[in-house]
C-alpha cells in the first residue's frame, strides 16, 4: 500500500531539491562545468565593471590626445589576447578532464532515444537488462552512456551529473558520467524531437554500488509469476489485447520492441518518460487514455478494454518490480 | 492614492480566484487539510484519468471530471455524495463497485480525508 506511494513522494521532494539545476553539480563532470561557468562569469562581469568605468571615466572627462593609441593596443588587443587565450587553456583542460578515463573498466550503459522515450541497456550485464526513461548508476564509478538513436536527433542532458551530448542517427556519441553523491537526477531531451519534446524526461538514481548491484540482478531476471487471481488475470489480458505486439515482457511470449520493455515497469519511478508517478492508477489511465496525456505518442488509446480487466492488466504491471 | 486602492481592489479578486471555496456545511471533514489533499492528488496522478480544477495538469478524460465536485449528488453514480462515502471510495473503490475501472491506488486514511476535503472545495 504504502510503496505505491513512495514514488510518487520521492519525486515530490526532488523537486523542491533543484533535480536538474547545472550548478548543483552531483558529479564531476558537471562539477568541472559548473566551476567553468562560475570562472567566465566572474571574467566576464569584471570585463563588463571595467569597461563600464572607462564609459563613465569618457563621459565625465572628455576626450584626450595622450598617449590614446597606447590605450588602444594594450586595452583593445593585449587584454583580450590574454584573457581569451587564459581561458581557451583552461577550458580545453576541463574538456580533457571530461574525456579522461579515470577507470580501467568504467561501467557500460547504452542510452537509445526514441520518440518521446529513453532505451535504457546494460550491455555487460547480458540480453535482459533492458529498461525505459530511467537509469541507474553507483555512486563513486565512472559510466560510459553510449547514446544513440532509433528515429531523429535527441540530446542527452542531465544537467546535474555531466554536460549536454546529442543523439545522431547513424552514429554513437560516448558521455562519461561519474555520480558522487545517492539521488534522482532529472534529466530532458535537450534537442527539439517532434511533438512530444517536452515530455521526453528521465531520471538518473545514483544509489550505493551494494544497492545498484542487486537492482541490476533483479533487472536481468524475467517478470516474477503473478501472485494472485487479479495478477494473472491482468497477465492473460494484457496478452489477449495484443500489448505484446509493442512490448516485452521477459518470461511470457510478449517480446515486442516497439515500445518500452514492462519487465519491471512497476519498479521504476515514472510512466510516459516523466510525464505520470508510477503507480496501479497512473498506469490505467495511461493504457485508457494515453493520447490525451500525451498525444501523438507511439502508443494507441486501449479503452476499449473492460473495465476489470484494465485494471488487472494494471495490477499486474504495477506488481512487476 | 487612487492607484493603491485600484491595486488593492485587483489584489483582492486574484486572493479571490486563488483561494478554493469553503465546502458546505456537510462536507466539512474535521481535521482534514484541503491543501494537502491537492498536493496529494498532484503527487499520485489523479489527473491521468480525471479533470481536477485547481490541479496543474490534470486533464485525464478516462473518468468522471471532477469539477463541482461539492455539488454533485452521487459518488461514482453509486454512494450519495458524503464525506464518509467518499473516504470509503478513494480508499477502495472496487470493494464498493466490483465493476468499476477506478483501481486501489493504495492511498492512507489521512491521504483520503485530505483528498476528500479539497474535493469538496470544489463547487
Amino acid at each position: 500500500m504504502r510503496r505505491a506511494l513512495a514514488p510518487a513522494a520521492a519525486l515530490a521532494l526532488a523537486a523542491c531539491d533543484a533535480p536538474q539545476s547545472m550548478l548543483q553539480g552531483g558529479g564531476t563532470a558537471a562539477t568541472a562545468i559548473a566551476d567553468l561557468w562560475w570562472v567566465m562569469l566572474t571574467g566576464a562581469l569584471a570585463v563588463v565593471a571595467l569597461v563600464t568605468g572607462l564609459v563613465a571615466y569618457g563621459t565625465w572627462h572628455g576626450r584626450t590626445e595622450s598617449g590614446s593609441l597606447r590605450f588602444v593596443y594594450l586595452g583593445g588587443l593585449a587584454l583580450p589576447v590574454a584573457a581569451l587565450s587564459g581561458l581557451l587553456v583552461y577550458s580545453a583542460g576541463v574538456g580533457r578532464e571530461l574525456e579522461t578515463a579515470t577507470e580501467a573498466a568504467p561501467l557500460r550503459v547504452e542510452v537509445i532515444g526514441h520518440q518521446w522515450w529513453w532505451e535504457v541497456r546494460y550491455p555487460d550485464a547480458g540480453p535482459g537488462a533492458v529498461l525505459a526513461n530511467e537509469l541507474r548508476v553507483p555512486v563513486g564509478r565512472t559510466v560510459v552512456l553510449e547514446l544513440s538513436t532509433a528515429d531523429v536527433i535527441h540530446s542527452f542532458w542531465v544537467p546535474a551529473l555531466a554536460g549536454k551530448v546529442d543523439m545522431t542517427p547513424g552514429r554513437t556519441a560516448r558521455l562519461r558520467l561519474r555520480a558522487e553523491s545517492a539521488g534522482t537526477y532529472r534529466g530532458q531531451c535537450a534537442e527539439f524531437c517532434g511533438a512530444q519534446h517536452a515530455r521526453m524526461a528521465l531520471h538518473v538514481v545514483a544509489e550505493s554500488p551494494a544497492r545498484f548491484r542487486d537492482w541490476l540482478a533483479g533487472q536481468t531476471r524475467p517478470a516474477a509469476e503473478p501472485e494472485d487471481d487479479l495478477r494473472r488475470a491482468g497477465r492473460e489480458a494484457f496478452l489477449a489485447a495484443g500489448c505484446g505486439a509493442c512490448h516485452t515482457v521477459r518470461g511470457t511470449d510478449a517480446a515486442g520492441t516497439v515500445g518500452p520493455d514492462l519487465t519491471h515497469v512497476g519498479g521504476r519511478l515514472t510512466i510516459g518518460a516523466g510525464v505520470l508517478p508510477n503507480n496501479i492508477g497512473t498506469i490505467q489511465g495511461w493504457i485508457a487514455d494515453s493520447q490525451t496525456i500525451k498525444p501523438g505518442n507511439r502508443m494507441p488509446a486501449f479503452d476499449r478494454l473492460e473495465s476489470t480487466e484494465l485494471r488487472a492488466i494494471a495490477a499486474w504491471l504495477a506488481g512487476l518490480e | 492614492m487612487r492607484g493603491g486602492r485600484a491595486a488593492s481592489v485587483v489584489a483582492s479578486l486574484l486572493a479571490a480566484a486563488c483561494e478554493a471555496d469553503a465546502p458546505a456545511p456537510e462536507h466539512r471533514i474535521p481535521g482534514a487539510e484541503a491543501a494537502r489533499g491537492a498536493a496529494v492528488i498532484a503527487a499520485v496522478g489523479c489527473g491521468a484519468c480525471h479533470v481536477v480544477p485547481g490541479v496543474r495538469g490534470a486533464r485525464g478524460t478516462v473518468g468522471p471530471p471532477l469539477t463541482d465536485f461539492g455539488r454533485r449528488g452521487y459518488i461514482a453514480g453509486r454512494l450519495p455524495n458524503r464525506p464518509d462515502n467518499l473516504v470509503a471510495w478513494l480508499l477502495d473503490p472496487p470493494a464498493i463497485d466490483p465493476e468499476t475501472a477506478m483501481p486501489r491506488i493504495g492511498l492512507g486514511e489521512r491521504d483520503a480525508r485530505d483528498v476528500a476535503a479539497y474535493l469538496y472545495t470544489l463547487r
